[in-house]
């Protein structure tokens, strides 16, 4: 579950107020809203990248607020998948288990099972720039799924491929939120793809945060 | 029809290139002017000099130390700088700005009533500084770490910070982000920056003088010895060193930068 409690954020000229929303444990929540209306700043809220200025973020009823993005339990596929340059992939992906000081066996088993539910588990040796924009994609996600997080926050991550890479995604994506139960938090333009993917649309309107459509008030 | 516009771009061209020829030709010119005033004899002469050898060993040695120790100071400065915010940093910024404004003699003056305060002498009571090795490479480094920090903190500026936020929300800490993510990406930076330190520390010679004096065989870097040659009238030996100097720079710049492409920096 995600809550955002009445959270306001000044940031220069660009500024927040009164965002409240809740996405229930479990859905598959989609945010929409014109560029520059703060999509992106809300997922940085929510991973703890930006602190708001009043408010407060509960994730499964802890109040996240004030915690390190770390400790958060939040996953984060930024919109052009930002990879570890230095990193190979297989790297990358176990990322968050070395940094937990896993045991190596653990991470390569992860790693490995990641890599084939994704379909990169040719690519897992390589290192990211050679790949193409739905690989990196596959590799961002796998990188923010590895640590079983309770929350995956995604930033446009269908808005660079191409058609058929588009619908892959989705799939892929589909699959990924019935495997893992995970509670997503999808940031988007694209009225398509909402309808597609999500049980919770929210849309961004002069300001402020509205649910406009759930699966479960639409049965 | 675009013709006007060809003849256009090509003036344009042409007015760039016509600048960056006389600049090239400038250096070409200088360097073919050494090279022809000497004589592999000259050259000769020199490396056979036993203060020479001297000199070109401690210019070597101090050099490559005053590059790491920059490097090692550059690095976390320049992230500091680009990733931080804090009271006074543009006070900071400024005075990280000063070796690099003020003349090299005001440098080795400077360092020279340092080391005679309370606080000099008591370093002096533990580690001679002053006339010996180690104030050639405190001269050096005290220039050169100006500019390593420059170029540091121009690296890490242009490297996206979104990486290194993923890692902190991947669980790593803010030193773990940096070590794994950051740093590594950081790694043709760090070289540009350690061999403009080289290169500065190389060509060092006001500060040094000041502070560490010129003394033959002691405290003598090819620089000095450049001076003291041609202030006792061998035009020929200052020469060849001033063309020792060119081609230990040109090896080292040239074996660093294949370094850096065999790297991918």
């Amino acid at each position: 579950m995600i809550r955002f409690d009445s959270i306001a954020l000044i940031q220069g000229s660009f500024h927040l107020s009164n965002i409240c929303f809740e996405v229930p444990k479990g859905a598959y929540a989609v945010l929409m809203g014109p560029t520059g209306c703060g999509k992106t700043t809300v997922l940085e809220l929510l991973c703890g990248l930006r602190a708001p200025m009043l408010g407060s973020i509960h994730i499964n009823d802890t109040d996240v607020t004030n915690l390190a993005p770390g400790a958060r339990g939040v996953g984060y596929v930024p919109q052009d998948g930002a990879l570890f340059p230095r990193l190979t992939v297989g790297e990358q992906v176990g990322f968050s288990l070395r940094v937990r000081r896993l045991p190596e066996s653990e991470v390569i088993s992860r790693v490995a099972e990641l890599g084939e539910m994704l379909g990169i588990g040719h690519l897992l040796g390589r290192r990211s720039s050679g790949l193409s924009g739905g690989e990196r994609q596959r590799v961002a996600l796998g990188r923010a799924l590895a640590f079983r997080p309770s929350v995956l926050c995604l930033d446009e991550p269908l808005s660079a491929l191409d058609e058929d890479l588009h619908g892959e995604m989705c799939s892929l994506l589909e699959t990924v939120h019935s495997e893992t139960g995970v509670t997503a938090l999808h940031v988007t333009h694209s009225g398509s793809d909402a309808e597609r993917l999500a049980t919770h649309q929210l849309r961004f309107v002069s300001g402020s945060v509205h649910e406009i459509s759930s699966e479960a008030a639409e049965e | 029809m675009n013709q006007p516009s060809d003849i256009r771009d090509r003036g344009f061209l042409l007015f760039l290139t016509l600048f960056a020829g006389l600049y090239v030709a400038l250096i070409v010119g200088m360097l073919l002017a050494d090279a022809t005033y000497t004589t592999p004899g000259d050259l000769l002469a020199a490396l056979e000099s036993e203060e020479i050898r001297y000199a070109a060993k401690l210019s070597l040695t101090s050099s490559t130390i005053t590059a790491l120790l920059s490097v090692w100071f550059a690095i976390p400065i320049g992230y500091l700088l680009s990733r931080t915010n804090f009271p006074g940093k543009a006070l900071v910024d400024g005075i990280l700005d000063i070796p690099i404004v003020l003349p090299p003699m005001v440098i080795g003056l400077s360092l020279l009533i340092l080391f005679q305060t309370s606080f000099g002498q008591a370093i002096e009571g533990l580690v001679p500084v002053t006339y010996r090795i180690p104030s050639v490479i405190l001269a050096q480094f005290a220039v050169a770490c100006a500019f390593a920090v420059r170029t540091m903190r121009v690296t890490f500026d242009q490297l996206p910070e979104r990486p290194e936020q993923v890692a902190l929300t991947l669980g790593a800490t803010r030193a773990q982000a940096f070590w794994r993510v950051t740093l590594p990406q950081a790694g043709g930076g760090a070289l540009s920056a350690g061999l403009l330190a080289w290169a500065r520390a190389l060509g060092e010679f006001g500060p040094i003088l000041v502070f560490s004096g010129a003394t033959r065989m002691k405290t003598e870097v090819l620089p000095s010895t450049v001076f003291l040659e041609l202030s006792t009238g061998n035009l020929e030996a200052a020469v060849a060193v001033s063309l020792l100097m060119v081609l230990a720079a040109i090896t080292v710049l040239v074996t660093a930068r294949a370094l850096g492409v065999r790297r991918g920096w």
